[in-house]
């Protein structure tokens, strides 16, 4: 009774939450704007559990059983895989070349001149805003596309994947790295700006060891994200376990398909350990 | 002229808080000033503006006559290599080792390949050794930072400037975590340091007991202006009582020791410096 009538009267006005209206506020637009978008994407769920649908995916499932284990099919998946994992490694690499300069120039805790202002503030905003811009054209065309153009180039093979994965994930890294590098502590970087320190002193005695793990554990998920990429580049004749999934897929071979289904679990578990050792390694 | 001197200068934050209000100031290069007040007078923001940090809304600063917001980009860089700040809260990544904190002291003057060479091999562990000595911490020189307690990361951040050698010391609250003993050493190491190298030094202090003691001159502040700006031994106890009304009675002090009735502090005969006028 006591426990009801305090938690029902009315807060004084002076405990009144001032953020509660405009939170709901948000919630309420917030649902707004998703219902039309679930409409137009066609999002009706329950359509999957109509009779004939359930039985039209069981059959598709049902042709991956049993797993392919052939020791002809398990060579070609094993130069497969290490073709995948090739592509991944060396896509990401370079995808780190073409980012970590982009992000040095485009992250502001590292802008001496935005102290004060200082001299070359004009040209310093001027540079940052063509940096991110850059990073926003590379990431914005999927490598799917980077990939068709390169292997028109380069012909059919791993080579077109690495060059899409560089430059697509060159400016996804570039953009995220920047964002990293700002959202850590930036006081410790201004600090040494502030004593006549050089932007990569700044970079590598402030921000990056107050960020190391997540820069670490965001480029072994682009890694695993480079991984799965590959797939789908392989089936526009970039090499890889995607191009051996293309042809089992169009031989119709279900259980081939799902033997590279298996790796590719097999390489995501892979990745998480990587990423978990490394984020301990640097803690 | 050698030093740092502010010529009306005023600042106003972004927020329209005015923090500055025409300061005047010259300091001589080697001079030593502590800069007392309550909290909310300016101290930290003058410590910033004669910084360099930041940049006067009106009036100009000088450091040895240059006016550094009107040097170009590599003067300025070269200019503030020249200036060390001991920050209250010291900006140091807790996932940096003590060795590399003290080494980044001198990343102004390094070349940049011992910058980065220096993070894999620390480039003069026995100088960061030496700084830390100085100030009772030698033996944490490869620990982490975070391992340490607040009163031992600020005074990393003091053995940084330390290690730094810079010709103008700011320091702003350096002694703020740390206890009286350790408050007296911190800033006699600093006022030493000032002395063996002829080196220019501010102090923002909230303890008057270690200003009377350590520094030839008092600048008083009080909402964002300059109360008095005389000789220690030309400040009077009313002076201070006055500067720090707002506060209470009792005037703040590092020391444990109760405050006489007169109001300066009852040992501050023992606690002035041997040779101190």
């Amino acid at each position: 009774m006591s426990f009801a009538s305090a938690t029902m009267a009315p807060l004084p006005a002076h405990l009144r939450d001032p953020a509660a209206r405009r939170r709901a506020t948000v919630l309420a637009v917030a649902l707004l704007v998703l219902w039309p978008l679930l409409v137009l994407a066609e999002f009706k769920p329950w359509q999957l559990l109509a009779t004939g649908n359930l039985e039209v995916m069981a059959n598709f499932l049902a042709g991956f059983l049993p797993p392919a284990m052939s020791a002809d099919f398990l060579a070609l998946l094993w130069k497969a895989t290490l073709e995948t994992l090739a592509i991944a490694t060396a896509g990401v690499a370079l995808a780190f070349v073409v980012a970590v300069p982009l992000a040095v120039i485009a992250t502001r805790a590292l802008a001496v001149a935005r102290i004060g202002p200082g001299p070359g503030r004009t040209a310093g905003a001027a540079v940052r805003t063509t940096a991110r811009a850059l990073m926003t054209v590379l990431r914005a065309i999927p490598e799917v596309v980077w990939a068709l153009v390169f292997v028109r180039a380069l012909g059919l093979g791993p080579g077109a994947g690495v060059l899409a994965l560089a430059v697509t994930y060159g400016g996804m890294l570039g953009k995220v790295y920047t964002e990293i590098l700002e959202s850590g502590d930036t006081r410790s970087a201004r600090a040494l700006l502030e004593a006549g320190s050089t932007r990569l002193g700044a970079l590598f005695y402030a921000l990056v060891p107050s960020t190391a793990q997540e820069l670490a554990s965001y480029t072994v998920y682009r890694w695993e994200c480079a991984v799965r990429a590959s797939v789908v580049m392989g089936f526009v004749g970039a090499g890889g376990l995607g191009q051996l999934m293309d042809q089992s897929m169009k031989m119709l071979n279900g259980g081939e398909a799902s033997t590279i289904l298996l790796t590719f679990l097999a390489l995501v578990i892979v990745a998480d350990t990587l990423s978990a050792v490394i984020r301990r390694v640097l803690a | 002229m050698n030093g740092l001197r502010l010529e009306g200068a005023g600042l106003v934050h972004g927020n329209g808080h005015r923090a500055l209000n025409n300061i005047a100031l010259a300091l001589g290069g080697g001079e030593r000033v502590a800069v007392i007040g309550p909290s909310g007078a300016g101290k930290t923001t003058l410590v910033r503006v004669l910084g360099t940090s930041l940049r006067p809304s009106e009036g100009r600063l000088f450091v040895d006559d240059d006016d550094p917001w009107r040097l170009g980009a590599g003067a300025l860089r070269r200019l503030r290599a020249r200036i060390g700040v001991v920050h209250q809260s010291p900006p140091i990544p807790p996932r940096l080792r003590v060795v590399t904190a003290v080494l980044a002291g001198r990343l102004g003057s390094w070349p940049a390949w011992k910058s980065l060479a220096s993070l894999v091999v620390p480039g003069d562990a026995a100088g960061a050794r030496a700084a830390l000595d100085r100030l009772d911490l030698g033996e944490r020189v490869f620990d982490r930072c975070d391992r340490l307690s607040g009163g031992q990361l600020q005074r990393v951040g003091i053995a940084r400037v330390l290690y730094q050698r810079p010709a103008f010391i700011l320091a702003d609250e350096p002694v703020s975590a740390l206890d009286p003993a350790l408050a007296d050493l911190s800033v006699g190491t600093l006022v030493a340091e000032s002395e063996e190298r002829g080196a220019t030094l501010v102090a923002s202090l909230h303890a008057v007991d270690l200003a009377l003691k350590w520094f030839p001159r008092l600048i008083g502040m009080k909402g964002g202006a300059i109360v008095f700006d005389r000789p220690t031994a030309a400040v009077t106890t009313s002076m201070l009582h006055e500067l720090y009304a707002t506060e209470g009675r009792a005037l703040p002090r590092q020391g444990v020791e109760p405050i006489d009735a007169a109001g300066r502090p009852a040992n501050v005969v023992v606690l002035k410096r041997p040779g101190c006028q």
